[in-house]
């Protein structure tokens, strides 16, 4: 990792008049035919990282191009890799690339989750060290927050990491950890004050996978996946500076990271599973048009996910040129993930024994968007968050 | 598409009417004219006009303001959050939605006499229990130059008390528009108690004699006349629904706060919390449905019906989810006619059949979906 700036300024987008007809003519030029698909989803993912073994020469080759524009994370800024785009811009961006059926170029927890906290709360010198190698797809980041004793309770987080002098030391279990077998770096919370209420007595720390005493063992999940892990913190040396934001007030950044993974999680439903019109799924299966039980369970959610479409696109315009949405992730969250699910299970309905066996692909995708409504927050999370902040319901 | 905000000139819009309709038609006034037998506000109506909410849709050239729907729908909204009584759908926004469509005289001076507030509109349209367009079987039969009617109108919002009538009828050229007084002889207008506490009609037609000048464009014509008018009432009231959900939203969560029970407010038990946050997800959803629809009738109105039916089957859904969770959270108070939430519920529900219930309205957006 380095310094090293990462977008080729040759190609300038951000304040071209044409916008669209440009970025139309780059990815015409730029995106490799195995590539234009319109495949998305866990499988067709470009995770990154050291050990990435690509799919294809496409993939290497798209992922390398739009990284040396900024386009795998077109709004961030020019200087830390991004392209700089407003959210019109993004927006036009997306719909041509859908209009070719482009591959996002890379997906991964930097890009969703921690390069947003690092460009509110990192230090100059944090974003150049951390964030360009996200956005060339180098480095793979894994989320450290559950541990054993501390889901829902997050703050309720043991993990600790004691002061020696130039480094931290850090002894400790976390849990549910997606891909940390996989993954370069962990952003970790840490308690770093036992005396403290909890909230306030918590770190955001970075560290480096390869590091002496972590260690990982993958745990099974019921669509078959082993995606996420234990991980095992011995004795492990950190760098001072790699704690984010002031210490003992990792609770803020933490909160800030979870609004973005919720956004994010909300607007996965709208690509997982088998696309997004009900009608086309139902209009293939046996039963789907004569069964009106079915049917009508699939109306309702039709008419749901319309709706759910329109309140991102929604909350993304009022939240441009801010901050993000805020409490109100947990909305999008609940109604997202909720909808999924119940998409999901139509699915599965319409499609009867044929979608029984593990080689057909739709049980695993229905099994994973389960974890929708558990990960980055349950729904009765969300549901509590909105009460309390939201509507100011509470004791 | 325009960014789904409401824009700063639809907040002053918003500001300016909630002041109108908090001065001179809070849900008071709905009680009272409801006490007095009354479904009509002559008063309130021509504030209304005062203040360019009749001419709201009606061109510049016709004496309107011609702001559009989405600033339409922002009064329907407020209306309905304080369940105003008005014919301002049926009038301001149905009639003129299919008038405007036509450049001939009649019909511009039909537009300056709403815009005026000299007359107010009915739409006759159902004939069966449910909202149904295509299955019209009220007779138009050629006489001469004109036409004469015979059948049965049922549903009539504003029937009993509106100036004039749009009646969609069946002809041998196919389906056509009119436009007539109400007090033309041979149509009988007989008022429904309804539960809403406003105004509906049946209206019976006999032998009315109609000369052509009443007959909207050209005979056969009919059904593409009113599409528009339709889709723009449509949304209207999803809009108004909308506002009469979160007014009942808002007296929920603020009885919530206020009521203790066990030694706490409600508001503290999480089953309570839970219902409310869920009941205000829902209140989103269906308000990004409401701004697009607004959007989608003022920028590609050729293009909006898939917008209309979502925003008319979410409103629907939410409606009536806000004021039966409104009237359990309440308890007992929420079953008195002393207390508001009844008359949320009875307008929801009217709300509700008015111009295609959630059924109809899912089917639309089934079928454009590809089902
Ligand atoms: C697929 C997947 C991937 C994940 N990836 C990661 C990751 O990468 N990094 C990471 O740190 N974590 C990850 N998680 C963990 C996830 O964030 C936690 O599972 C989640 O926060 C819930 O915590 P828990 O499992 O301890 O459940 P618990 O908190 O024990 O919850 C159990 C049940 O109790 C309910 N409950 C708890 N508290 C309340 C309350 N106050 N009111 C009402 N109901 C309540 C919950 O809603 C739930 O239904 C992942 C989880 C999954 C499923």
């Amino acid at each position: 990792m380095g310094g090293k700036m990462t977008t080729d300024t040759g190609i300038e987008f951000a304040d071209t008049p044409d916008f669209r007809k440009k970025i139309r003519a780059w990815l015409e030029d730029n995106c490799p035919a195995d590539m234009r698909d319109g495949a998305s989803g866990e499988g067709a993912n470009c995770w990154g990282g050291r050990n990435w073994v690509f799919s294809s020469e496409g993939q290497r080759t798209w992922l390398e191009r739009c990284a040396a524009v900024g386009l795998t994370v077109p709004t961030w800024p020019k200087a830390y890799g991004g392209a700089g785009l407003s959210r019109d811009q993004e927006k036009i961006l997306k719909e041509e690339m859908a209009a070719i059926g482009a591959r996002s170029p890379l997906n991964s927890f930097g890009i969703w989750m921690l390069g947003p906290a690092l460009l509110k709360f990192g230090t100059e010198a944090q974003k150049q060290e951390f964030l360009p190698p996200i956005a060339r797809g180098e480095i793979r980041w894994c989320q450290g927050y559950s541990e054993p004793g501390a889901g829902s309770d997050l703050a309720g987080v043991q993990t600790r990491a004691e002061d020696k002098g130039d480094h931290w030391l850090v002894n400790g279990q976390k849990i549910w950890t997606s891909y940390a077998d996989k993954a370069d770096w962990i952003f970790a919370l840490l308690r770093t004050d036992r005396d403290a209420p909890k909230h306030k007595g918590i770190s955001f720390v970075l560290m480096d996978m390869r590091s002496e005493g972590i260690s990982t063992r993958p745990i099974r999940l019921i669509s078959g996946a082993s995606p996420f892990c234990e991980t095992f913190f011995d004795d492990v040396k950190a760098p001072k500076e790699q704690v984010v934001g002031e210490v003992n007030r990792g609770w803020d950044v933490a909160k800030y990271l979870l609004t973005h993974e919720r956004e994010m999680i909300s607007a996965g439903g709208q690509v997982m599973g088998s696309g997004r019109a009900l009608g086309a799924v139902l209009a293939n299966s046996e039963t789907g048009l004569s069964d009106p039980v079915l049917r009508a369970d699939a109306m309702r959610t039709e008419v749901d996910a319309l709706a759910m479409e329109l309140t991102l696109e929604r909350y993304k315009d009022q939240a441009e040129g801010g901050q993000g949405v805020g409490d109100a992730s947990a909305m999008l969250k609940y109604a997202g993930t909720e909808l999924n699910k119940r998409r999901l299970e139509l699915v599965m309905a319409a499609a009867g024994s044929e979608a029984l066996n593990w080689e057909d692909g739709r049980a695993p995708t229905w099994l994973r968007t389960k974890a929708n409504s558990i990960e980055g927050g349950t729904s009765e999370v969300m549901l509590s968050i909105i009460s309390r902040r939201i509507l100011g319901l509470g004791a | 598409m325009a960014k789904l905000i409401q824009t700063e000139e639809e907040t002053m819009l918003q500001d300016a009417a909630r002041a109108l309709l908090d001065n001179s038609a809070p849900v008071s006034r709905l009680r009272a004219l409801r006490d007095a037998g009354q479904t009509r506000d002559d008063a309130l109506w021509q504030e209304m006009v005062a203040a360019g909410w009749a001419g709201i849709l009606v061109p510049e050239a016709a004496g309107g303001v011609d702001m559009g729907h989405a600033a339409a729908h922002v009064l329907a909204r407020e209306m309905g959050k304080t369940l105003t009584v008005s014919p301002f759908l049926s009038t301001a926004v149905i009639a003129v939605s299919v008038l405007r469509q036509l450049q001939d005289s009649r019909s511009q001076a039909a537009l300056k006499a709403i815009a005026e507030g000299a007359h107010t509109y009915a739409l006759a349209l159902d004939e069966g229990a449910k909202f149904n367009p295509d299955r019209i079987e009220l007779k138009a039969e050629k006489r001469g130059n004109g036409y004469v009617l015979n059948g049965e109108k049922r549903f009539v919002v504003d029937g009993g008390t509106a100036d004039r009538v749009l009646v969609l009828a069946q002809s041998d050229d196919g389906l056509c528009l009119f436009d007539l007084a109400a007090d033309r002889e041979g149509l009988t207008r007989s008022s429904t108690d309804m539960i809403d506490s406003r105004d509906a009609a049946d209206l019976t037609f006999e032998n009315v004699e109609l000369s052509g000048d009443e007959l909207l464009g050209a005979a056969g014509d009919g059904a593409s006349l009113l599409r528009f008018g339709l889709e723009a009432g449509q949304a209207a009231l999803a809009a108004e629904t909308t506002g009469l959900a979160q007014a009942a939203f808002g007296m929920t969560t603020d009885y919530l706060k206020e009521r203790k029970q066990f030694g706490v407010p409600i508001a503290s038990f999480q089953a309570l919390q839970h219902r409310a946050a869920h009941l205000w997800c829902e209140l989103e959803l269906t308000s990004s449905a409401i701004l697009h629809v607004g959007r989608m009738l003022d920028l590609d109105p050729g293009n909006a019906t898939l917008a209309v039916s979502l925003a008319k089957a979410r409103a629907t859904d939410t409606a009536q989810l806000a004021v039966r969770e409104g009237v359990q959270m309440h308890g007992g108070i929420g079953m008195t006619d002393a207390y508001d939430m009844g008359f949320y519920m009875k307008r929801a529900r009217v709300a509700a059949e008015w111009l295609g219930d959630y059924g109809y309205h899912a089917a639309q957006v089934a079928r454009m979906r590809g089902f």
